[in-house]
């Protein structure tokens, strides 16, 4: 994965500015709350979400336990139809592929359709260091372009700034990179969607070299599919003489029936619409209609090795509709960027561990940024049981054990940082193990409740400085019980 | 019908009073209720923090102790969860690892038989009227694991409504999860801290005299974020109320 999150700090350090921003916090409530209510609505209207949404998942493992086979047809089908097919085992090799095919054309310049996977793999950066400038064109991509931001959201990159941000970020930044903001901009929606459309569409008309992703690849025809609202992805797709498009190996479907499924699913789920606006699809080339060179890059990154594990490969489902994130409570007071990854809230709290490893700081402790509530199973569309995958991750990190990196089996050991949890855990499970052992603590603790502190030392800190300790009660339970009811104290 | 009383050790040791209460309950809707004194932990903390394999023997201990029972009650939608949802996956993954299946058949009979109380009392006791008395304003909040993992549905509101007295008041964003998550509350006090103020501030809405919750995890973190902003709101579990009557009133 790219190398723009390196050096991330963990995750509730990172959240730790987050929940104090007044501003993001109200920025995010206000819109993940919006969305919220849109998307419940958008699904519940229609009778059989439960069969799509198991029909979706099914149509994922199956694809997913024939990946080999899908693949190469999908190589066969699209190099039939006239486009050229790479294979990129990681993201240098991938933005190596990329950056050649662009300098071959011998253009300084691409326009880019919002993409999760050449950001995965930091295209724009690798790009640039060759000289060649990659150009935004998804209209939150080029707020968080312009303002040298981060994305914060997978569908929504810029759903961490309000129009006033935008209006500033745009009349300052716009005429560094090609036609300026209009003379008195202001923030209404209108004006804002403007000054980004004469923008943008100077580059449009100008560029010869597009670059996309794809939300979906139909094995048996080579079809490409992109999915998006304001339309300047189609423009990226259809104007430009060449395109490019970086496509994650998991993104196949069989056949064109197969999408019936996620085309119904995807725009509820993600922009709680009923159908989706600007639905682009394209086999290979066509003489005298769009690009005349089309060239597929499909990456790997992690993901053969995510597919290799038995409870972390169902991540590989994921259709990006970020309803997961939109849903999340901790994703709305820790926003996108503590997340550490193009891929934010629960989604990538299970994607980057997996397709980046445990080693790093901030992908160890994405595990553990859920309080396990479940609200992301229920929303996905594809009914990835996102906490099963959080748990199975934390107990990579305390435990270690076999894991496939790179395509080889290799044995992590546990994470360093967790030795003094790791004993409390043991002596708890034998202290729980032997309820004469409990028994003496509870009394013990009962006995001693006037001496209590109201705040604790250590890791209990965290737990005082914002709640108060719970009284411990003059007897605990089973005293009360034996003393009245005469239970037999076997220590069992 | 032989009744156990699965208290949660959570409960035990800190809140003996939700214990007392579903043994009043039960015993005057005629249920004859046993504590087994064997009974330690669920796993629950151990499972949830990465620690599965600490969590196994207390799994097999706990179908060791309530293994001969006809029915399992708990006052703890989490723990109700853990042993329902999670104890056959626990048992899975053992046989998936090649453990052998042993620990998937030696937890196999508690699982269906182990209900969370509001579950109990709507599905096994056929009763929502539980002849409660409780002269207060309240409003409920539908913890996530007995709302998503035990569909727990409209039990606990339906057995508050039966209440003698009660009014129940609606709480904005009921849904979401108030922020407690185990060991999630310590590891992520900053995000943990910052959902408990924002479901304090959704109950104080209501101008509810008391929240009412089948979980006492995530009412300690609730009553603990309510004192300290120092909320005039108490934070009351669903059998306390269902045990309160005219002539035995919660005090």
């Amino acid at each position: 994965m790219s190398g723009t999150f390196v050096g991330m700090p963990a995750f509730p350090k990172a959240a730790h500015e987050a929940v104090y921003n007044q501003t993001l916090r109200g920025n995010l409530r206000h819109a993940t709350h919006t969305i919220r209510a849109k998307r419940a609505k958008a699904v519940a209207e229609v009778s059989d979400w439960a069969e799509l949404r198991e029909a979706g998942k099914q149509i994922k493992d199956h694809t997913l336990r024939h990946l080999d086979r899908y693949l190469v047809q999908l190589e066969e089908s699209v190099t039939a139809a006239g486009g050229i097919v790479h294979w990129a085992a990681d993201a240098d090799e991938a933005n190596r592929i990329v950056t050649d095919l662009v300098k071959m054309t011998g253009e300084t310049e691409v326009v880019k359709v919002k993409s999760m996977a050449t950001q995965e793999i930091g295209l724009n950066e690798a790009l640039e260091a060759e000289g060649i400038h990659a150009y935004e064109t998804d209209l939150a991509e080029l707020i968080v372009q312009l303002g040298k931001d981060r994305p914060s959201h997978i569908l929504v990159p810029a759903i961490h700034r309000n129009r006033g941000e935008i209006r500033e970020i745009f009349a300052r930044e716009m005429s560094e990179w090609g036609r300026p903001a209009p003379e008195g901009l202001t923030d209404t929606p209108a004006e804002l969607a403007e000054a980004a459309r004469l923008h943008l569409r100077e580059k449009f008309l100008r560029a010869k070299v597009g670059i996309s992703g794809a939300n979906f690849m139909v094995a048996d025809t080579g079809t490409m599919v992109v999915v998006e609202s304001e339309g300047n992805g189609r423009m990226c797709l259809t104007l430009p003489e060449t395109l490019i498009s970086v496509v994650g190996i998991e993104k196949i479907v069989p056949t064109w029936q197969d999408l019936e499924v996620f085309l119904q699913t995807l725009p509820r789920s993600s922009t709680a619409e009923r159908m989706n606006p600007y639905t682009s699809m394209w086999t290979g080339t066509t003489d005298g209609d769009g690009p005349s060179t089309f060239h597929l890059v499909l990456l790997d990154n992690g993901r053969t090795d995510t597919l290799a594990d038995e409870v972390g490969r169902q991540a590989l489902r994921c259709i990006r509709c970020s309803a997961c994130l939109n849903v999340c409570p901790v994703y709305e007071r820790a926003g996108g960027h503590a997340y550490g990854s193009v891929y934010p809230g629960p989604i990538g709290a299970i994607l980057s561990p997996q397709l980046r490893g445990t080693a790093s700081e901030i992908d160890a402790s994405l595990p553990y940024a859920s309080s396990l509530c479940g609200a992301c199973y229920e929303v996905c569309p594809v009914a990835i049981d996102i906490p099963e995958v959080l748990v199975h991750l934390r107990e990579r990190v305390v435990e270690g054990g076999a894991v496939t990196r790179d395509g080889n089996k290799v044995v992590l050991k546990p994470a360093k940082g967790h030795a003094a949890e790791r004993a409390a855990m043991r002596a708890a499970r034998w202290a729980f193990k032997h309820p004469g052992a409990l028994r003496t603590g509870q009394r013990l603790a009962s006995r001693s409740r006037r001496f209590h502190p109201r705040s604790l030392p250590g890791p209990g800190a965290a737990w005082s400085a914002t709640r108060d300790l719970p009284t411990v009660p003059s007897e605990p339970f089973r005293d009360w019980w034996q003393r009245t009811h005469g239970g037999k104290d076997t220590g069992k | 019908m032989r009744v156990a009383l699965f208290l949660t050790c959570v409960n035990d040791t800190l809140y003996p009073e939700t214990g007392r209460a579903v043994v009043k309950l039960l015993t005057r809707l005629g249920v004859d209720v046993d504590f087994p004194m064997g009974q330690t932990c669920c796993g629950q903390a151990h499972y949830n923090t990465g620690y599965r394999h600490e969590a196994e023997p207390l799994a097999r201990h706990f179908s060791d102790v309530f293994g001969e029972y006809e029915a399992i009650v708990t006052p703890s939608g989490s723990c109700g969860a853990m042993v329902r949802e999670l104890y056959p996956r626990m048992g899975e993954r053992a046989r998936a690892e090649g453990r052998s299946d042993t620990l998937a058949r030696t937890l196999a009979p508690v699982v269906p038989k182990t209900y969370e109380l509001t579950e109990f009392l709507v599905d096994v006791l056929g009763v929502t009227d539980v002849g409660a008395y409780y002269p207060h304003t309240v409003t409920y909040h539908p913890t996530c694991h007995g709302l998503r993992s035990l569909g727990l549905g409209d039990r606990p509101r339906r057995l508050l409504q039966a209440v003698k007295g009660l009014e129940l008041r609606e709480l904005p964003g009921a849904d979401e999860c108030c922020g407690f998550g185990g060991t999630f509350a310590v590891k992520n006090s900053d995000v943990s801290a910052a959902m408990g103020a924002d479901k304090v501030r959704n109950a104080a809405s209501t101008g509810a005299d008391a929240l009412c919750a089948a979980d006492n995890s995530c009412l300690m973190h609730i009553g603990g974020t309510m004192a300290r902003l120092r909320t005039e709101m108490r934070p009351v579990h669903i059998a306390e109320i269902l045990a309160s009557t005219e002539e035995e009133p919660l005090t």
